[in-house]
C-alpha cells in the first residue's frame, strides 16, 4: 500500500500552495515528537515492571560491549595519543609541557571519551539495532511475536535500551583508560615521564564534578542510542528499504543528539565547578 | 457439506464478525464484511491478492484496528479489550504467517520455547522440553529442532511456524497463504497438516488462500471476497457452480495452472 517513488518528478508547488506542503512538514514533526515521546513513555512503563527479560538484558550487553570493543580500544588510543602530540608545540611556546598529562586528562575525562565512545557506539551499535528490528518487522517477526501473546517491546526494546544504557558508562571509562594510556606512551616517549607520575598529574586537575557529569553523559548517550535505534527499527516502514532507512536514521538522530545532550550537559556541569 | 451443515447447525459461533470496514487513505479494502466462524470448522476465504483477505485476519487477531464495525472473538468484542485481556485472547489463536515469520536469530527451539515460556511461566523446562518435542513431532520435524531458520526449506519453514502456534494449544487458527510459494506436492502436505492440526488439536480454522487446491481440500466452508465484500459463501461446490463472471475466471485460471 505504502508506494514510493525514487524520482521525484512532481513539479514545484504554486507559490500560493507552498504554505501547504510547509504545513504538512510542520504537522509531520509534531507528530514525530509526539510518537518519540510516547515511544519513551511506553519504555519507562514497561521497563521496570515484572518480568523481566535478565537473560536477553546480558546478551545484549555483551553484543553491545563487543560490537564496540575493538573499533573503541583503537580510536580511544589514537585519540589519546594525537591529542597530546598535537597539543604539545602550544604549550611549549609557554614552556608548559609538565601541564600536558593535567590537559590531556581534562580533556579526555570531560569530553572526549563519553563523546567518542558514544558516536562510535551510535555508528556500530545503533545501526545495528536499527536494522535488526527494522528487518524483524519487515519479516513480521514482530508481529509473531505479538500475536502470541508474548511482549515484543518489552522483549526487544527495553533490553536494548537497557543494555545501551548499562554499558556505554562502562565503554567510555575504558576508553578514558585506552586514550590516557594512549597519552602516556606519547609523552614517556618524550619527557620520559614515568607512569606513576603520569597518573598522578593526570588525577591531580580532576574533580566529583568531572567524574559525575562524564558518567551522566554516558549514561544519557547510552540511553539515546538505545532508544533511537529501537524507535527507528520498530517503527520502520515495510519493505527493504525501510530497514535501510531504520538503520540509517538510528545513527543520523543519535548523533544529532548525542552533540545536542554534550552542549546541555557541559553547560549544566560548569554551573557546579 | 454435511460437515458443515452440522457445524453451523450447532451455532457455536466462535469468531463473528458485523459490518467490518477498513480503509488505507482513499482505498477501501474491506466494505462491510459479515462472517461467522463456527466451532471446528475449516473457513477458507479466497480472493485475489490486494483484496484485503490478511487485513481481515489482522483484524481478527487485534495487529490492526477496524474503521467500523464490529469483531467478537470467542464471546469478547476485540475493539474494547485491555491489554491483558488482548493477550489473553491472543494465546487462544494461533497464528501462521504467510512467510513464517520464524525469529531468525534463535533456534528451532527456541523458536518454539519462547510463547510457551513467556505464558507459561510456571512450567518447568521438562514440560517445556517435552511441549516442544510434541509438536514438532505433530508437524513431522523432530530432526530439525537444533537447526536455525535459515536452514530450513520454505515448507520446513511453514511447518515449525504452525508448530510454533500449536505449542500453545490455540483454540483458533488464523493461516495466512499456508501454500504461498511451496511446489505442489509440499503443497498437499501442508493441506494434510491443515486438516490434522483440525482433527487432533480440535481448532477452528480460517485459511487464507487464493489456491483452489488448498481451498477444496481444507475448507468445510468457503467464503469469496470480492470488491471488499462477501460475494458468495459456501461449500466448495456451492460457490464455484455459478456463471458470476467475477468467480468463473478465477476458477478456471487456478486449475489450468
Amino acid at each position: 500500500m505504502n508506494t514510493t517513488d525514487t524520482t521525484d518528478t512532481t513539479p514545484p508547488l504554486p507559490v500560493h500552495k507552498r504554505g501547504g506542503r510547509l504545513k504538512k512538514q510542520i504537522t509531520d514533526f509534531f507528530v514525530s515528537l509526539f510518537n518519540i515521546n510516547k515511544f519513551i513513555f511506553r519504555f519507562f512503563r514497561e521497563a521496570f515492571v515484572p518480568p523481566f527479560e535478565f537473560k536477553e538484558i546480558i546478551r545484549q550487553c555483551y553484543e553491545t560491549g563487543v560490537r564496540s570493543f575493538t573499533l573503541i580500544s583503537l580510536t580511544g588510543f589514537i585519540v589519546g595519543l594525537i591529542f597530546t602530540k598535537q597539543s604539545r608545540p602550544s604549550l611549549e611556546v609557554f614552556g608548559a609541557v609538565s601541564w600536558l598529562p593535567s590537559l590531556v586528562s581534562i580533556a579526555i575525562m570531560r569530553a572526549l571519551a563519553p563523546l567518542v565512545t558514544a558516536l562510535i557506539a551510535a555508528g556500530k551499535v545503533g545501526s545495528s539495532i536499527g536494522a535488526e528490528l527494522g528487518s524483524m518487522r519487515v519479516t513480521e517477526q514482530i508481529d509473531a511475536m505479538e500475536v502470541s501473546g508474548t511482549k515484543p517491546f518489552k522483549f526487544l526494546v527495553c533490553t536494548r535500551v537497557i543494555a545501551t544504557t548499562l554499558t556505554i558508562p562502562i565503554l567510555a571509562t575504558y576508553t578514558a583508560f585506552i586514550g590516557l594510556l594512549g597519552g602516556y606512551v606519547n609523552v614517556a616517549v618524550n619527557e620520559g615521564t614515568s607512569y606513576r607520575t603520569f597518573m598522578q598529574q593526570v588525577f591531580d586537575p580532576l574533580s566529583f564534578v568531572d567524574f559525575s557529569a562524564s558518567l551522566i553523559k554516558s549514561i544519557v548517550f547510552g540511553f539515546t542510542i538505545g532508544i533511537v535505534g529501537c524507535y527507528q527499527g520498530y517503527n520502520s516502514s515495510k519493505g527493504t528499504e525501510g530497514v535501510g532507512k531504520a538503520a540509517n536514521g538510528a545513527v543520523v538522530t543519535a548523533m544529532f543528539l548525542i552533540f545536542i545532550e554534550e552542549i546541555v550537559i557541559v553547560q549544566i556541569a560548569s554551573w557546579f565547578r | 457439506m454435511e460437515k458443515a451443515k452440522a457445524l453451523i447447525d450447532s451455532k457455536n459461533v466462535v469468531i463473528r464478525i458485523k459490518g467490518l470496514k477498513k480503509s488505507f487513505d482513499d482505498y477501501h479494502v474491506l466494505r462491510g464484511i459479515d462472517l461467522e466462524l463456527y466451532q471446528g470448522e475449516n473457513l477458507v476465504v479466497l480472493g485475489r491478492s490486494g483484496t484485503g483477505k490478511s487485513v481481515l485476519i489482522k483484524i481478527i487477531s487485534g495487529l490492526l484496528k477496524a474503521d467500523s464495525g464490529s469483531v467478537e472473538v470467542l464471546g469478547q468484542d476485540m475493539d474494547n479489550l485491555s491489554d491483558k485481556l488482548l493477550q489473553e485472547i491472543r494465546v487462544r489463536i494461533g497464528f501462521s504467517f504467510q512467510n513464517s515469520a520464524l525469529y531468525d536469530s534463535m533456534t528451532v527451539r527456541k523458536n518454539l520455547e519462547f510463547p510457551l515460556v513467556r505464558n507459561k511461566r510456571n512450567h518447568t523446562q521438562k514440560e517445556v522440553d517435552t511441549a516442544v518435542e510434541s509438536v514438532l513431532d505433530a508437524v513431522g520435524l523432530s530432526q530439525t529442532i537444533n537447526q536455525m531458520p535459515s536452514e530450513l526449506s520454505g515448507g520446513q519453514r511453514k511447518r515449525i511456524g504452525i508448530a510454533r502456534t500449536l505449542i500453545l494449544n490455540p483454540e483458533i487458527m488464523l493461516y495466512d497463504e499456508p501454500t504461498a510459494g511451496l511446489d505442489p506436492i509440499t503443497c498437499i502436505e501442508i493441506n494434510e497438516l491443515i486438516n490434522e492440526v483440525q482433527q487432533r488439536y480440535k481448532t477452528s480454522s480460517i485459511i487464507i488462500t487464493h489456491d483452489l487446491t488448498c481451498a477444496k481440500s481444507t475448507g468445510d466452508r468457503i467464503a469469496m471476497l470480492l470488491d471488499g465484500q462477501f460475494q458468495r459463501q459456501g461449500t466448495f461446490e456451492q460457490v464455484f457452480n455459478t456463471n458470476d463472471e467475477r468467480v468463473k475466471p478465477f476458477y478456471e485460471y487456478n486449475f489450468i495452472q
